[in-house]
């Protein structure tokens, strides 16, 4: 049960890549964060929501062949890093590509996907992932 | 008068051909092409489903028409794949959306019109003064067993309207339903694919009812099959919509642009709603649309449709157009197409 009151209580960012932007020195944190790392008291009650474009551009990528149980009908699967245009990076898959056609550099955009499902009975959970431009 | 404000829509990338499921079946695809008029189907990816597809044609259309989602009043999402039985996928299409709490929604199931009655819903409710803006969105990622004919044509796809009094891109001049018991298609609880009544599908089912429908829309509001620019129909496959236009008296240039399921296959509740989205793709202040969907069961819903002034002002490009999603595929083999779909029987260690 963990698990599934964590996914809901971070359904804000994972559905809407909701990060949090520091009203004192305007740095943006994804995953939204509740004090700024860098202005630290100054930033309590500052830290506003922003919804990210989910525009960005690989930054590095890696191609998983051994692959946990909820993705091995997708495998191999690129996972990579990608640095947003608002200035956060993050990981994330980047899918209906295959791996050859992905390169540091290349552009790409989110899309709302599964992400994984709690068996045959369980709760699924979706999220981010991202596809080339 | 209230209407469509804006449309989106969404179509899986990958793409197979009823070629590749006939030689797996030891089916004659040339016969089955002519039978059907299907050359290729669209199929969701495994991390794909009606929430995923449902969010993506939604905020499609949110792109071309950029308002608050919190003036959102409604969400009402139609399908036949929901991927719960019990948690409405509307439900996770609001979070996503970021849509208010205060909030009508729902989860609809009426076979292929299922998103249509979903728009009835949402234009009474604007009409009625209870919301501002509404989205019904029809979604599929249908199913039909294996070496099935359905399986030719069981595809994935949907399209979201967002209906509103403002600003309307396309009026919604006039909607009426027909429903009848009719028994021609059903899949009865826990089983995961339906059963079809083969030719009973036809003359008592899709065609009396889209007859039908068609005759009471245009008697409501005093049209022709001419008085009309384009024509869209439920499209189980591509025969039955192009014979329904041709009984009921519309050219070809008339049905051809809103005809997409010879290309993505039948995407169910998603057919009617997404030819009509190719249709607005391309469609020019003026012009009048007939639209009437199907769903076994059986019934169906029709709309008498006039495209504004407004739609000249919106950009169009904002959101990928259905050309877009036609022009940019993968194709598959029959043994990844079971793997995404879930067709094959696997060890413990896959999901």
């Amino acid at each position: 049960m963990g698990e599934l009151s964590r996914f809901w209580r971070e359904s804000d960012h994972r559905y809407r890549l909701v990060a949090h932007k520091c009203g004192n020195c305007d740095r943006v944190y994804f995953p939204p964060r509740d004090v700024c790392p860098t202005c630290h008291r100054e930033s309590v009650g500052k830290m506003e929501p922003i919804d990210l474009s989910g525009k960005g551009e690989v930054v590095s990528y890696t191609v998983v062949h051994e692959a946990p149980t909820p993705f091995t009908r997708q495998k191999p699967y690129i996972l990579a890093i990608i640095k947003l245009d608002e200035g956060p990076s993050l990981t994330g898959q980047i899918v209906d590509s295959d791996p050859e056609e992905v390169d540091m550099g290349k552009r790409v955009h989110s899309v709302f996907r599964k992400v994984a499902e709690d068996g045959k009975s369980g709760i699924i959970q979706y999220g981010y992932k991202f596809v080339l431009d | 008068m209230s209407g469509i404000v804006s449309y989106g829509s969404y179509i899986p990338k990958y793409r197979i051909r009823p070629e590749e499921i006939a030689r797996v079946w030891g089916e004659d695809a040339e016969k089955i092409k002519n039978g059907i008029y299907v050359i290729s189907k669209s199929v969701p990816s495994p991390d794909e489903d009606v929430a995923t597809i449902s969010v993506e044609a939604a905020r499609n259309a949110l792109k071309r028409r950029p308002i608050n989602p919190k003036h959102i009043g409604a969400i009402y999402i139609g399908s036949e794949s929901h991927p719960y039985a019990v948690k409405p996928t509307a439900t996770i299409v609001a979070s996503a959306l970021g849509a208010d709490f205060n909030l009508f929604s729902a989860d609809y199931e009426f076979a292929c019109k299922a998103g249509t009655a979903g728009m009835q819903n949402v234009k009474a409710m604007v009409d009625a003064g209870n919301i501002s803006y509404g989205i019904a969105i029809g979604s599929d990622t249908s199913q039909g067993a294996p070496g099935d004919v359905l399986e030719y044509t069981a595809s994935a796809g949907g399209t979201a309207f967002l209906i509103g009094g403002e600003d309307v891109i396309a009026e919604i001049n006039h909607t009426a339903s027909v429903t009848s018991d009719t028994p021609d298609f059903w899949r009865r609880e826990g089983q995961p694919y339906p059963t079809h009544g083969e030719r009973f599908t036809g003359e008592p089912a899709y065609f009396k009812h889209t007859r039908a429908a068609a005759a009471r829309i245009m008697e409501m509001a005093g049209t022709k099959p001419e008085d009309y620019d384009y024509a869209v129909f439920h499209q189980p496959n591509g025969k039955f919509p192009t014979r329904v236009a041709k009984i009921l008296g519309f050219r070809e240039e008339q049905y051809k642009d809103g005809l997409l399921t010879p290309v993505i296959g039948n995407t169910y509740s998603g057919a009617m709603m997404t030819g009509l989205s190719a249709i607005l793709d391309k469609a020019k202040s003026g012009d009048r649309i007939l639209a009437v969907s199907f769903g076994s069961g059986a019934g169906s819903d029709g709309f008498d449709i006039t495209v504004t002034d407004a739609i000249g002002k919106m950009d169009r490009h904002a959101a990928p157009t259905i050309q877009d999603m036609l022009d940019n595929v993968k194709w598959v083999d029959y043994s990844i197409y079971a793997k995404f779909k879930k067709k094959i029987v696997v060890g413990e260690n896959i999901a």
